[in-house]
């Protein structure tokens, strides 16, 4: 019984940091209909600057708050001007062309970012720095269930961080055009809405969260290296489209979703099959709901 | 009846010709340049069957390595099970194991294609990536085709002959169908589907039937490689391949063999003609190379090097030109 | 009275909230030349989806040559006998002039994938067959010089033609045009009219067609079925409806003394 609840607890931590990929993809999708396979590689650049970042800070030895903190602005920072760049030089141009060619596009900014990531910052995992201290601050009597610090930091960071977006999306002037241009971005021009700004921001936007999960992931899982981006992408991907992709909601629904289904079966004995697991999920619901959890149909128009 | 000069005559010249230049072939090259042309060869097979799906029908999979796992296993474990169970020659025991390892993979193209073929672009190409991973990690639980220490030991009986011959029995299949009634049936799923279906096409089983033709060729380019590496291992058909093959149907032109084909030898000899450099700066620029090649592509030629032309078409507007 | 081809008996159908059409009833017969009008959203070309099986009817029943068409995909309508043209032209852009028409005409090709492989003789037969229809097809709109060329590199007004063309090469007994005169001057609408005649004679089709030229409508058309939110508030021979003040107001939205020529 026990077990259930830590498994239940460290799902629920795996999949706040599924959730916040998951929302640039959503993001994404809703308003350019283009799967960006290259955000997963941001995340993994969130983390490796994060790594430098550290370094050059000297956080191990003091890890603290506030150099999470710093860290995190840091990374957010370089990630959301990447994101900047990636949108403005490669997907730009191809904006009017036809969704096979921005897919594979998108391919190969991904695999460039890899790639190129592995020449720059060596093929071989890394350990990332001690930026804050685990410890126990939560146990049941007999140890079963415990929270550790970075569970709570994680969680903590990822809802701080929704909350966040969810006041830009809800309550800001930028989210109402957001809103806007992702129901349909002709009009939303016509409405006066400068429709390029608003898609640079929603790039911004995913891949500062892509990079707050891949400082997350680092003080969680230490090793980080170039290509860690792509399981964990594809499962985000997974998790945006079970809940609903363009849904935002739907993103942090599928994310807990994913990453307390990926605990319970590495936790329950099937752990060779954790990545099929995503898949054969992602199959699910393609062929039985494809709108997602929390999504709709859009009947295409003849 | 059929047209037997164009059926029998010129394809079994062709054939007996690839077998011929096959029997003299290992003594004419040295191993690493069979190598690279056995391995053409394969990619050629590849190319040419996704771009069916791709290309012609203006679906989009990117799973093309899975249906080759399955080509591959299949006539793998048949020869290293069976050995002689179509008689004594090894070779003929071969081509029978490819075309098992074909049907196979088109089985599976089918099982794939049938109710996914009705997602549209993007959704698609998640769902053929997701199967693609999906068989390849089934393969890795399978202990009976080696699972993940992998199958050792198949005979070397892929040769410059079979490699050749089923390069040619693929290139004429997808070439005879393109241009036929059902060819343009194909495209017409690619224009606009929604025409397609309103002029009488039923679009889904044209779907369907590009993916099993296509997934039944990835699975023969599996059985050669199978026979020709002589070990196999689930890791080699992932991610990575399926976009191996798409990089080659986007560089040689969605819609143009003769594209798939040029593109195909490009790829393969590409690491080979990088070798130096990654010899002097000790790095693998290779990947690097290819991602930069897609996005400069698709930004300033998406048609590809071919577009949807053919050689031949180019060829007669030469041919007009200086007349 | 002549065979009911296409019946409609109380088609409605709702998306979501809203009712798109209500109550559309329709008896066509043999031979008519029918005309379905009324103001931009009336709901005429989901009527045509709704005909030619793309959307399914939330109630009601449509037969088309005395079956019934619940539950049939489009393709297997068109084999059975049913045409159309789409509102926005949808031509095979990539595809030749002349491939678009055998697009069209590949229901009526009996060879199959093996004997493409094997080129035989039923096949050289039927290719044979289809290029000289086509090229036939072609000729009714002088196309038959541009066979070769790219459809996208029509002209608008040919475009549309061969879009027409395109649903004949399926050798439908009831074909639905969907505004085929959109964008045509009146010198081509003139023409249009006389091809539409022409088409009628050769070919023995019945037509219903969408259109907003009441020069057409007036024109060629036996019969006018005017359609305003989703239901028909008119029926009858085109004189009477022009006349009709319910008719007036739909399109123009108050009552105003009718003029020669329609609203």
């Amino acid at each position: 019984m026990e077990a259930f609840f830590q498994h239940l607890i460290n799902g629920i931590s795996l999949g706040s940091i599924y959730a916040l990929i998951a929302l640039g993809y959503t993001m994404v999708y809703g308003i350019l209909q283009l799967i960006n396979f290259a955000h997963s590689d941001v995340y993994m650049v969130g983390a490796f600057i994060g790594f430098y970042s550290a370094r050059w800070l000297h956080v191990s030895d003091s890890p603290s708050y506030m150099n999470f903190f710093t860290v995190l602005i840091i990374a957010m920072v370089g990630c959301g001007i990447l994101g900047f760049l990636i949108e403005r030089l490669a997907y730009r141009p191809i904006r009017n062309a036809p969704k096979l060619n921005a897919l594979i596009t998108a391919i190969g900014v991904s695999l460039f970012l890899e790639y190129t990531g592995q020449i720059v910052f060596g093929p071989t995992p890394q350990v990332f720095p001690n930026i804050l201290s685990d410890s126990i601050i939560f146990s049941t009597t007999s140890g079963g269930v415990r929270i550790t610090r970075f569970d709570a930091t994680i969680l903590l960071t990822g809802v701080g961080l929704m909350i966040v977006l969810e006041y830009i999306i809800h309550k800001t002037k930028l989210g109402k055009a957001m809103r806007a241009t992702s129901y349909n971005s002709q009009w939303a021009s016509l409405m006066g809405i400068p429709v390029d700004t608003i898609i640079s921001m929603t790039f911004v936007i995913g891949s500062a969260l892509a990079a707050a999960g891949g400082i997350l992931v680092g003080i969680k899982y230490p090793k980080i290296e170039p290509l860690m981006g792509i399981m964990i992408g594809l499962k985000a991907f997974i998790a945006a489209v079970l809940g609903g992709i363009g849904n935002l909601g739907g993103a942090v629904l599928g994310g807990i979703i994913m990453g307390v289904a990926e605990e319970f079966v590495v936790g329950y004995g099937a752990a060779t099959y954790r990545d099929a697991l995503a898949f054969g999920i992602l199959i699910i619901i393609l062929l039985f709901r494809p709108a997602g959890l929390l999504g709709h149909f859009s009947v295409e128009k003849v | 009846m059929i047209n037997v000069k164009r059926t029998l005559v010129f394809p079994g010249l062709v054939l007996l010709a690839c077998w011929g230049v096959g029997l003299i072939f290992p003594d004419l090259f040295n191993a690493y340049f069979q190598t690279l042309v056995i391995y053409s060869c394969i990619n050629i097979i590849l190319a040419v069957s996704l771009n069916l799906v791709n290309g012609f029908t203006g679906q989009f999979s990117i799973g093309h390595a899975g249906f080759m796992a399955a080509g591959a296993y299949m006539s793998a474990w048949l020869t290293m099970t069976f050995p002689h169970w179509a008689g004594p020659f090894l070779g003929i025991n071969f081509f029978f194991n490819t075309i098992a390892g074909g049907l196979l993979a088109a089985a599976a193209g089918y099982g794939v294609g049938l109710p996914s073929l009705r997602l549209k672009g993007d959704y698609l190409a998640i769902v053929t990536l997701g199967f693609g991973e999906i068989i390849r990690v089934v393969l890795l639980n399978i202990d009976a085709v080696g699972g993940a220490r992998g199958m050792y030991g198949i005979p070397k009986t892929a040769s410059f002959g079979w490699a050749a011959g089923w390069v040619f029995i693929c290139i004429l299949t997808v070439s005879r169908l393109v241009n036929s009634t059902h060819g343009r049936a194909f495209l017409s799923v690619r224009e606009d589907e929604i025409a397609a279906e309103s002029v009488g096409i039923n679009t889904t089983q044209y779907k369907v039937r590009a993916f099993v033709i296509s997934s039944f060729f990835a699975g023969v380019a599996g059985a050669i490689f199978a026979h020709f590496l002589c070990y196999l291992n689930p890791n080699s058909f992932n991610f990575m391949k399926s976009i191996d093959v798409v990089v080659m149907v986007v560089l040689g032109g969605m819609g143009s063999i003769s594209g798939s084909v040029v593109a195909a030898i490009i790829i393969t000899l590409l690491p080979e003609a990088l070798r130096p450099l990654q010899e002097i700066t000790k790095l693998d620029f290779r990947m690097v190379i290819y991602s930069l090649t897609l996005i400069v592509l698709m930004l300033t030629k998406p048609q590809g090097l071919f577009g949807k032309l053919e050689v031949s078409d180019i060829w007669k507007k030469y041919v007009r030109r200086s007349s | 009275m002549s065979d009911v081809l296409l019946k409609a008996k109380d088609v409605t159908i709702k998306f979501g909230g809203l009712t798109a059409v209500s109550g559309f009833n329709l008896e066509l017969c043999k031979g008519e030349l029918v005309g379905l009008i009324g103001p931009n959203g009336a709901g005429k070309t989901t009527v045509f989806n709704m005909l030619t099986g793309v959307y399914q009817p939330t109630s009601g029943n449509i037969d088309l040559l005395g079956s019934p068409i619940k539950g049939i995909k489009p393709f297997e309508l068109s084999e059975r006998g049913i045409a159309r043209t789409f509102q926005n032209i949808r031509l095979f852009k990539d595809l030749t002039v002349l491939d678009n028409i055998r697009v069209a005409a590949h229901q009526h090709m009996h060879y199959t994938m093996a004997e493409a492989l094997t080129l035989s003789k039923r096949m050289e037969r039927e290719e044979k067959q289809a290029l000289e229809k086509a090229f036939e097809l072609l000729k009714i709109f002088h196309l038959e010089n541009r066979a070769y060329e790219a459809s996208s590199a029509l002209p608008y007004g040919q475009q549309r033609r061969l879009e027409i063309l395109r649903a004949l090469a399926t050798e439908p007994q009831v074909l639905l045009l969907d505004e085929p005169a959109a964008g045509m001057n009146h010198s081509e609408t003139h023409d249009l009219m006389d091809t539409i005649g022409h088409i009628r004679k050769k070919f023995g089709v019945t037509i219903l067609l969408i259109e907003h030229d009441m020069k057409l409508v007036m024109g060629i058309c036996e019969r006018v079925i005017v359609l305003d939110h989703g239901t028909i508030i008119s029926e009858g021979v085109p004189q009477k409806i022009q006349k009709d003040p319910k008719v007036i107001e739909a399109y123009l939205g108050s009552s105003v003394a009718d003029e020669p020529g329609g609203p």
